[in-house]
């Protein structure tokens, strides 16, 4: 006889009336849905090409950072050996099969171990060689890693709050791989204004400007010779005249956007054009912008954003109060968006778009109701197929199937996974995978009834014998599946997901639910004759 | 009471004696389909090679090859327009050439080339960076798990049954990819999944039929690895079979009823579904006969009791 206990019956109906009620919301329609109580308010995550919107795959530019700290340790390391009067031909950092190193060659042998203690003074995560009077140092992997880690998790924090803050919908932001962000904005059609949003690293510092050189003013895409002077660097600055101005600047930088703690969009009262206001935190940053603007009182100084001059106006007072503002050629909209890229921060990085997909609300709908029928058909033909091979057995594997489909709708939604298009696949192939394990017991049952014994008693013996099957088969590919998910990436894990979920719940109907019923429906059968 | 049965019962098919035909077929198969892979090669798609993917519907029937040569002399990629759905809507595909940095300014030439009035559907752009990660990606993943797999079949087996089994896939996974070469099907993002799903399938086919020959080994301890094989086969057959069909009638479903993307989708996954049931029938278990995988003493009782 085969028998089911009480409390795996009671497991068995807790779990299918849970499944119901979590995959219910999925199925209802908007005004069904907003009656609902809160915890109910799930539903399957949508993927942007059944809902609509952008996807947008961002690249971090990890080497440029990177190199950039080598040129710090390159500038500190330059002043250490002048302080210490250690004599170099050359010290810079070079690029050698796609690594950037810094190399140093030195007047002569004796200073090098000299050099490597500064060296490791500066930066203790540095791999060192030394070739005669050549110094050729790198940052070790360790340093790179947890350093690119660092890198990528603040540039999501960076990107979150500049979208967030544009009202943008629902973003989702993963990191992928060691050097993307996947940026996934649904409802958002066109994806320019966020491109725009991100592709400023939006990195505001203040810089004396060289009195004792010209401002260059030359015609925009026209070639300029500048001048060149240690310590000062040229930036341009377009004030909306087709012009573009280029302001001689002191490369060292007097102050940073870093220490804000707020900027809004104000109007200058000279001009009358728009402006950002900004104030600076209240010890490092107040303190800062005093000794500037003293420094500069009536002396030109410039605003720089991402290597261009906002303006470089005069400090008419000293600032004591950690107040600014911030004035340049500025539009309505570019002041908005100044203030809302300076609130939130600027980029440790820049982000490069090497994968963009944008999907239009209407072919998600078109692909959501051709998945729906594609199932729905697949449920139909299955079932009659199961039902015209195994009579009622058939009809109880394909209460098992709706199940399975319910309560994979569940765990999506439970697990907050995301439904694609192949997962829509997934889901209707399920229907024609999950009915493996029912064939395998029914096939066994007819083994069993063939070499005579009492179809109740074949029955029990058909489920013992094909567990161990079921169990290495559906074990095989549920290794497969996880291994899949670990070192997988985007669709292959996705895959992976729905295939691993797609077992444990086949594997569950066919134990507990079809098992249960098929129990139930012997008792009371009991002395009529059972066909498989 | 009527029953549906694809296979009569009691079947006593010797599958294991021909399976040198088999072998000739699957090995020629594959052979072609590795053949093609190589000098042919897989049409790969946008998601790959990278580019610009334009799905619109135009506000009037456009004349295709007029459309196509104004696009090309924007000299932005190799374009193929493809006409989907109604006479207006159309697909148009353009293959980057180089690493074009400015997508948004080839993106804002395209929608000037195609005019006013234009409802976009779909805009993709890929770079071709992101495309072959995923490959390597995929072919990472794949090879760790065939070995995890493989090596919880010669745990719970012996390491013979997990040698046939990964062989039997191998044969699986280089026919499907020989059908996207064979065939100008376009490789895409999807079609991994595709290939996962076929390797899914058939190494739970296989494990099943493997599972029976091990139970037939210890209830006939005494009977020819042939025969044995040729049993467990017979005996399995009804179930094989029908799994296949439930599957490949869920399949039909989406390629018949899923829309242009799950269509596209779904006929790889049919034939991988059939090789993947050929494959394990036909390959994997007479395979199991050139690695001995009964102790030698117990094959050579059988055969003195055979004679």
């Amino acid at each position: 006889m085969l028998v089911v206990s009480k409390a795996r019956f009671a497991t068995t109906l807790i779990i299918c009336f849970l499944g119901m009620l979590f995959a219910f919301p999925s199925m209802v329609d908007q005004a069904t849905y907003d009656k609902l109580p809160g915890f109910l308010r799930h539903t399957v995550n949508l993927g942007l090409e059944l809902r609509g919107g952008s996807h947008l795959q961002l690249e971090v530019d990890l080497a440029s950072v990177i190199r950039e700290r080598q040129e710090s340790i390159v500038d500190e390391a330059r002043k250490q050996l002048r302080k210490q009067n250690i004599r170099y031909k050359k010290i810079s950092v070079q690029s050698r099969d796609g690594e950037s190193l810094i190399t140093i060659a030195l007047q002569d042998e004796q200073s090098v171990s000299n050099v490597k203690k500064i060296l490791t003074k500066i930066e203790n995560e540095l791999d060192i060689e030394t070739q005669g009077e050549n110094v050729v140092a790198k940052l070790t992997k360790k340093y790179i890693d947890e350093f690119s880690k660092r890198i990528v998790g603040e540039s999501i924090e960076v990107i979150r709050h500049r979208i967030d803050e544009t009202g943008t919908k629902e973003p989702t932001i993963l990191r992928q791989g060691s050097d993307r962000i996947v940026l996934q904005l649904p409802g958002v059609e066109d994806p320019g204004e966020v491109k725009r949003l991100l592709g400023k690293t939006a990195i505001l510092t203040f810089h004396g400007v060289d009195e004792t050189l010209e401002t260059i003013p030359a015609k925009a895409n026209q070639k300029v010779t500048l001048p060149h002077k240690p310590g000062v660097v040229y930036l341009p600055e377009e004030k909306g005249n087709g012009v573009v101005y280029y302001v001689p600047i002191k490369k060292q930088i007097s102050l940073t956007g870093k220490s804000l703690v707020d900027a809004q969009v104000s109007m200058d009262s000279r001009t009358g054009l728009p402006a950002v206001s900004i104030k600076f935190d209240s010890i490092d940053g107040t303190r800062k912008i005093a000794e500037l603007s003293a420094k500069y009182l009536h002396k030109q100084f410039a605003m720089v954003l991402d290597g261009k001059v906002l303006s470089a106006p005069v400090f008419q007072a000293v600032l004591n109060d950690g107040n600014a503002q911030i004035t340049g050629n500025f539009t309505m909209e570019e002041a908005t968006e100044l203030a809302l890229l300076l609130r939130a921060g600027s980029l440790p990085a820049p982000l490069n778009v090497v994968e963009e997909r944008n999907v239009g609300p209407s072919l998600g709908t078109d692909s959501i109701n051709a998945g729906k029928n594609a199932t729905l058909c697949a449920f139909f033909f299955v079932a009659t197929f199961m039902m015209a091979s195994y009579g009622i057995f058939g009809l109880f594997s394909v209460i098992a199937i709706f199940m399975n489909i319910v309560l994979l709708f569940a765990c999506l939604t439970l697990l907050g996974a995301t439904l694609t298009l192949p997962g829509i696949a997934g889901i209707a192939l399920t229907i024609g995978t999950a009915v493996d394990a029912n064939v395998l017991i029914y096939e066994r049952i007819r083994e069993e009834v063939r070499s005579g014994i009492r179809a109740t008693m074949a029955i029990s013996q058909g489920y013992k014998l094909a567990m161990m099957t079921i169990i290495d088969s559906n074990l095989t590919t549920l290794i497969g599946a996880i291994v899949l998910y670990e070192f997988g990436s985007g669709p292959i894990r996705g895959f992976a997901v729905t295939l691993a979920l797609g077992i444990l719940i086949s594997l569950f109907t066919t134990f507990s639910l079809t098992k249960s019923i098929i129990a139930f429906w012997i008792r009371k059968k009991q002395h009529s004759e059972i066909i498989v | 009471m009527f029953r549906l049965h694809l296979m009569p019962y009691g079947t006593k098919f010797d599958i294991v004696g021909k399976s040198k035909y088999f072998f000739i077929l699957g090995v020629a198969v594959v052979l072609t389909s590795l053949a093609f892979m190589f000098f042919k090669g897989l049409n790969y798609g946008i998601d790959f090679k990278g580019g610009y993917i334009f799905e619109v519907t135009m506000p009037e029937v456009t004349d295709i090859p007029s459309l196509r040569t104004k696009l090309g002399s924007l000299e932005l990629g190799e374009v193929a327009i493809q006409q989907f759905g109604q006479e207006n809507d159309l697909m148009i595909k353009l293959e980057k050439s180089e690493e074009g940095k400015e997508q948004a300014v080839a993106i804002q030439k395209i929608k000037e080339t195609l005019g006013e009035g234009v409802t976009y559907k779909k805009i993709e752009t890929v770079g071709p960076k992101v495309g072959s990660e995923l490959v390597s990606n995929a072919i990472k993943a794949v090879t760790f798990a065939l070995i995890a797999m493989l090596i919880y079949i010669a745990v719970r087996f012996e390491w013979q049954f997990g040698v046939c089994a990964i062989a039997a896939l191998a044969h699986d996974c280089a026919i499907i990819f020989g059908l996207f070469a064979i065939f100008p099907m376009e490789f895409s993002e999807t079609s991994i999944t595709a290939v996962l799903l076929t390797a899914s399938y058939s190494i739970n086919d296989t494990v099943v039929i493997f599972d029976r020959i091990r139970e037939n080994m210890k209830r006939h301890k005494d009977m020819l690895v042939k025969d044995l094989i040729n049993q467990s086969l017979n005996e399995t057959l009804s179930r094989t079979t029908l799994t296949a069909a439930t599957t490949i009638l869920a399949v039909m479903a989406l390629y018949l009823f899923g829309g242009k993307i799950i269509a596209s989708l779904a006929l790889p996954i049919m034939v991988g579904i059939m090789v993947g049931t050929f494959s394990s029938i036909f390959i994997a278990s007479p395979l199991l006969m050139f690695l001995n995988i009964r102790k030698a003493v117990i094959t050579q009782s059988a055969e003195i009791n055979d004679q």
